[in-house]
């Protein structure tokens, strides 16, 4: 069953009549039996959207379709959907297995059908030997599996999680996000994941969708969204360690940062913002062949790669980070190298609207340039 | 040496409480647990005949209305108490589902609480004596017909049954007693992370399920301290008989059909029987202690967190 999100938005009116629009007219579409990551950062609407879809908040505007039905006026109970919460919100007083029998008691299943249905969840989500600890006497993995198994009992046709990997260490969030996906494709149910974290969002999502202030920025696979980031917000929002940021200049045809042309694109002369990844630069062995000269600033090996600390006037932070191979030699602190510039690893930004200005058409970049013009 | 210091200045800070608590608790707790055994006890000379147990003969054995106010304090806080409990939760809960206003029916739930108990007792009488008091006009509106509540001449007959005026102090009891227990569950109630209820929404709960399967039990320390103390200051009921029936303690003169165990012993003590007040207050003592000490072993186990 897809979810069709239209125009959704959602605005708090505070005491003193202050407008938050926390979501603002977003847009989405969920494809059935996949997992999105709702991805953005703190207080972007995420929440706002995951319980609007709940039916925990009624939205002040659009409408939200679960396959062909509006459930938009529709109460949280009718919907079937489970929801786990960012703090997982277990009865403390009952144990894992009323927990996770409450759901289905409600719903009248009868008795001997629910425990059997209970053990088969728990067995699911590898908690069917805790059955009769209370809350407080498991670990944070242990209470969130708990939690998704009571989501999941009444087999729901929507499954959201809220930020459900938050109070977890991080070798638990590792194994525990590994195993939400494997429960998301055993079971096939359509889930959103809400996140602020993006190496979370991109490693278990089938798509995600980037949020910023209330407004979807960008949805797809998680690959595609990296690699094409519609603009810079996506960018700089997506990958670890995060995008390098320079100011650079288009100069008949040429993207010049500095005086050195890294790149050249069909665009007319102006100022743009350019972002390399990371794993964007190509550095030579001799290391003084290519377009791009810097000076290194500090060394670290992680593994198989090395990571390289440099400096550049143009770059839009005192130092910028990139990744090369271990192997590569010539580069030293103290030393100005040069590296080439990967096309695929590198975006130009519009200056302005900062979109990705290889994947907006000429319109888009212009039209948004007049309305700037005007407001001023 | 720093740390002795320390607890000697410590001792030293609690001192004048120690000293007072000495005086005034204390010894009167020991001294009068010893009186109780005192027997031929003389107050003004402050001697005795023997050691025994004959107080507790004199007020136990037959002929002594010691049993009456015994039973009549028993069916004020068997009565009372379940019903003030539950009564206070549900406004409790009510209260605090009122999303406007909040605040005023606070105050107003919570006026009792602040209001001499004297004043409101004068009040209650008011309002249940006599043919045109109010209640019995509304209760013959209704159809049910008047009752002579709290004696004196009236159409309804010139005795006010025992039934009727346990009725009218127990009301002015639980009435009393309301605004401190909402007040407690009030604030229990606040306390309780809103994400369990919007779970229950999503796990389709009714709301009479949300609340004996979630409120209650989230609730239930507050709930277990609140029939503890209220079943100790139901077995030491005295004022509320006061306040309503004055030094009558009952509606008929010299019949004391409303008078307590703690009345018992004030009257003991009037009559300078000061034995027999000590027997009785050892007695009273020793209920309360059972009492608490059951109520602790059952909500060990009801409790859940
Ligand atoms: N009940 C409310 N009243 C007023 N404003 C609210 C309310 N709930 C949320 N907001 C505002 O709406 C915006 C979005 O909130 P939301 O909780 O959806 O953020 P989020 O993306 O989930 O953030 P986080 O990652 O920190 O959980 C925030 O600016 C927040 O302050
Ligand atoms: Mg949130």
């Amino acid at each position: 069953m897809d979810i069709k999100i239209v125009h959704l938005t959602k605005v708090f009116a505070d005491k003193d009549q202050a407008e938050v629009r926390a979501v603002d007219d977003l847009d989405i579409v969920i494809p059935s039996g996949k997992l999105i990551g709702l991805l953005g950062p703190s207080g972007c609407g995420k929440s706002t959207t995951l319980y609007m879809i709940a039916g925990l908040l009624s939205p002040t505007d659009g409408q939200i379709y679960f396959g062909d039905d509006d459930v938009t006026k529709l109460s949280p109970e009718k919907r079937g959907i489970g929801l786990v919460f960012q703090n997982y919100a277990l009865y403390p007083h009952m144990t894992v297995k009323q927990n996770i029998l409450f759901p289905l008691q409600n719903l009248k299943v009868p008795k001997v059908e629910a425990l059997e249905r209970a053990q088969k969840v728990a067995d699911l989500v590898d908690i069917g030997s805790l059955m009769d600890r209370k809350p407080r006497q498991l670990s944070g993995g242990q209470q969130q599996r708990v939690a998704i198994a009571r989501a999941l009992v009444k087999e729901p046709d929507v499954l959201l999680l809220d930020e459900p990997l938050s109070n977890l260490d991080a070798r638990l969030r590792l194994q525990t996000r590994e195993e939400i996906k494997r429960i998301q494709r055993e079971t096939g149910i359509t889930t959103v994941f809400v996140t602020h974290d993006q190496e979370e969002a991109m490693s278990i999502s089938d798509e995600i969708v980037v949020m910023k202030l209330g407004v979807v920025q960008q949805q797809g696979k998680p690959q595609d969204v990296y690699n094409n980031p519609v603009n810079k917000f996506v960018a700089k929002f997506l990958g670890t360690p995060p995008i390098n940021m320079f100011n650079a200049e288009i100069v008949d045809g040429k993207v010049m940062i500095g005086e050195e042309a890294i790149a050249e694109v069909p665009f007319e002369n102006q100022e743009v913002e350019v972002g390399i990844r990371p794993e964007g630069f190509e550095v030579v062995d001799g290391a003084d062949s290519g377009a791009f000269s810097f000076v290194v600033e500090q060394i670290e090996f992680i593994g198989r790669d090395k990571s390289i600390v440099a400096r550049h006037p143009n770059c839009q932070t005192a130092s910028f980070r990139f990744i090369i191979d271990a192997d590569i030699q010539g580069v030293e602190v103290g030393k100005t190298i040069r590296a080439n510039v990967k096309p695929n690893k590198r975006y130009i930004f519009h200056k302005v609207t900062e979109k990705n200005m290889e994947l907006s058409s000429p319109e888009e970049l212009e039209v948004v340039e007049q309305v700037e013009e005007l407001g001023e | 040496m720093e740390v002795k210091r320390n607890q000697l200045s410590a001792w030293l800070y609690l001192l004048p409480t120690i000293i007072l608590m000495a005086i005034f608790t204390v010894y009167p707790l020991i001294r009068s647990f010893f009186m109780a055994f005192a027997e031929n006890y003389n107050y003004m000379t402050d001697t005795w005949s023997s050691i025994g147990i004959n107080n507790f003969r004199i007020i136990l054995g037959e002929g002594s209305e010691f049993l009456q106010y015994l039973k009549t304090t028993c069916l004020i806080v068997i009565i009372s108490v379940p019903i003030s409990v539950v009564l206070s939760l549900l406004i409790a809960v009510g209260l605090n589902s009122i999303k406007k206003l909040t605040k005023l029916y606070q105050t107003i739930f919570f006026m009792p609480y602040v209001t001499n108990s004297i004043a409101i007792g004068m009040v209650f009488s008011v309002m249940f004596a006599g043919d045109k008091s109010i209640v019995n006009y509304v209760l013959e509106l209704l159809g049910i017909g008047g009752q002579n509540w709290l004696g004196g001449v009236s159409t309804y007959g010139n005795h006010a049954s025992y039934v009727s005026q346990m009725t009218v102090l127990l009301i002015y009891i639980v009435w009393h007693s309301l605004p401190f227990k909402i007040l407690v569950l009030l604030s229990g109630l606040q306390g309780i992370d809103k994400q369990y209820y919007q779970a229950a929404q999503i796990d389709s709960a009714s709301k009479f399920t949300v609340l004996t399967k979630i409120t209650v039990p989230l609730l239930s320390p507050q709930i277990a301290f609140l029939t503890t103390t209220s079943f100790i200051g139901a077995f030491k009921e005295y004022s509320s008989v006061i306040g309503l029936f004055g030094a009558k303690e009952g509606a008929t003169g010299g019949h004391y059909d409303m008078r307590t165990i703690v009345g018992y012993i004030y009257a003991s003590l009037t009559d300078l029987n000061v034995g027999e007040a000590c027997a009785g207050a050892v007695v009273l003592f020793v209920i309360i202690m059972v009492f608490t000490l059951l109520k602790n072993f059952i909500s060990r186990k009801q409790i859940h967190y």
